[in-house]
């Protein structure tokens, strides 16, 4: 074979292969997202949101009780976890930037985004479930709020670091002191990236089991009381799937449908903001 | 002479962290309703100087100075000046246009609202005044509350202009504020420059000599962080003193 017919078949087999590796990862993402699409739409009754689960072997309960204890945790978990990844975001960002400490907490948030979630989890359980003696939704949003920090300060801290320097200057320049040049000039440019990273941030934690399995655990009774165990979806799902009855497995699948239309649509409403605001 | 000293550098050193040593005892004075040109090759430290005057290097740990500028008979090197009020006293316009991200409207309102003002009919006839003032008002009267991004770089430069103005500064400082503009663009701003000298001291940086010799009633050169010479500008054009002061402006180096 002459050079060039070693160059075209190289390229070729590089292009034969990277297709199939995309095709086999985009099956798999088809195949669940297909599976989950029928048999939750099935299984979807609007008596699912508004009844609380019935006993084994009766007909017609709900999951209300998981869908307000999911929602309930996720708001928890976001408004420790955004101000102080906000504000820790900032940190580096301003007060610390270019200083030791400010990499230093960085690459510590980047391992932190890439630890396993259940380790997470087992952390909180000995911290505040085990000392407070049983299970309790307080503790599901903070080990939820614990995940989401490091992707809100980190990327609060990408997007304060992408606001050009001169804008701080002209502000300064103006007279103003360095709190509010932060919250009235970067803040505003930075507001559709940091917004994007608190709703991706959102995204990912709405989805996490592990952590709840040893925080809020689960209740089958309908409780707003964060103080006691509360329902959530994800750990509902984990249970109601491992079960024995058919009419938990539908409730399973239509449970799984509908958080990963929640997840899709915060995830799409991000992507949105990303292309309005850099059009 | 007669005119009335507004800046008066005196023996001022300074040094980048680092102990870069960026001015040399310089000696120089802006006069009240002047416009103030410093020249030099790149590096010499006229921006550095420009920047001593609204003390813009206290931003960044390590910066020093020595020596004082005299401002309406205070020292503002010294420690006890208060910045926020020296630089609503003295305003500061950026070679890149530097709208912030709000409205045009936003935009002139912010330094007011830094010094407190807060009724909307106040504010509203200051930023109209100042915008008129930077030529800016014809062409967006009918769009404050449009973002300022979508200006051009020439309407954004003066929308700054406008800002800075609406806080009544006593003096302006220009840091090479039309080396990002097309001609017709840094043709409005110099005209502006020269209407505004009426009102307030301008200190200008550029790198354009034409510029200097057009706008300036005084001009300074600076050579490695040392002012060569610093004389009225027909003078430093036409005479100059100092042979390198001649060789530059005749454009034999730099």
């Amino acid at each position: 074979m002459t050079r060039e017919q070693i160059r075209k078949t190289e390229g070729i087999i590089a292009l034969t292969l990277s297709t199939l590796a995309a095709f086999l990862g985009l099956f798999w993402l088809v195949f669940i997202l297909g599976d989950v699409l029928v048999h939750g739409i099935k299984a979807l009754k609007l008596s699912l949101f508004l009844n609380d689960p019935a006993p084994p072997g009766v007909e017609g309960g709900g999951l209300r009780n998981a869908f307000v204890g999911q929602l309930l945790i996720t708001v928890c978990a976001t408004l420790i976890g955004v101000p102080v990844g906000v504000l820790g975001g900032t940190f580096l960002a301003e007060y610390a930037r270019g200083r030791r400490i400010a990499r230093l907490i960085s690459v510590l948030s980047d391992i932190m985004v890439s630890v396993p979630s259940i380790v997470i989890g087992t952390f909180i359980y000995a911290v505040l479930v085990r000392p407070i003696g049983h299970f309790n939704g307080w503790a599901g949003a903070v080990a939820l709020s614990i995940i989401m920090i490091p992707v809100v300060l980190r990327t609060t801290e990408d997007m304060l670091s992408l606001v050009p320097w001169t804008l701080r200057e002209a502000a300064f320049a103006l007279g103003a002191p360095y709190y509010k040049v932060i919250t009235q000039v970067v803040y505003r440019g930075a507001a559709t990236g940091i917004l994007t990273g608190i709703l991706l941030s959102i995204a990912r934690v709405a989805g996490e089991t592990a952590p709840l399995l040893f925080t809020s655990f689960n209740n089958s009774f309908f409780s707003v009381d964060m103080k006691q165990p509360v329902a959530s979806l994800t750990v509902t799902i984990f249970q109601y799937a491992m079960g024995p009855y058919d009419n938990w497995h539908a409730q399973a699948w239509a449970a799984a449908f509908v958080i990963t239309v929640f997840i899709l649509l915060l995830t799409i409403t991000g992507r949105l903001i990303i292309k309005w605001r850099y059009k | 002479m007669s005119e009335k000293i507004e800046l008066e550098v005196k023996e001022l050193d300074f040094h980048y962290s680092g102990n870069v040593h960026a001015l040399k005892k310089i000696n120089l004075r802006a006069y009240k309703n002047s416009v103030t040109a410093l020249i030099g090759p790149s590096g010499c430290g006229k921006t550095t100087l420009l920047r001593c005057f609204n003390r813009m290097h206290d931003l960044y740990p390590g910066n020093r100075y020595q020596g004082e500028v005299i401002f309406q008979g205070d020292n503002i090197l010294s420690g006890g000046t208060d910045l926020i009020n020296l630089r609503s006293r003295i305003g500061m316009v950026f070679q890149k246009p530097t709208p912030f991200p709000m409205s045009i409207f936003d935009n002139i309102a912010y330094g007011l609202k830094l010094k407190g003002v807060r009724k909307r009919a106040e504010l509203s006839e200051k930023v109209e005044k100042a915008l008129v003032h930077a030529v800016l008002w014809d062409e967006v009267k009918d769009k404050l509350g449009a973002n300022a991004y979508e200006l051009s770089g020439g309407q954004q430069q003066r929308l700054v202009i406008a800002r800075a103005l609406a806080v009544d500064p006593e003096v302006l400082l220009f840091d090479e504020p039309t080396s990002a503009l097309d001609p017709i663009s840094t043709a409005k701003i110099e005209e502006l420059a020269a209407v505004l000298k009426k009102e307030v001291t301008i200190v200008i940086v550029t790198h354009n000599m034409q510029q200097a010799a057009r706008i300036s009633d005084w001009t300074g050169f600076l050579m490695l962080g040392e002012l060569i010479e610093f004389d009225r500008t027909d003078k430093i054009f036409t005479a100059p003193s100092e042979k390198l002061t001649e060789d530059y402006v005749t454009g034999r180096f730099g």
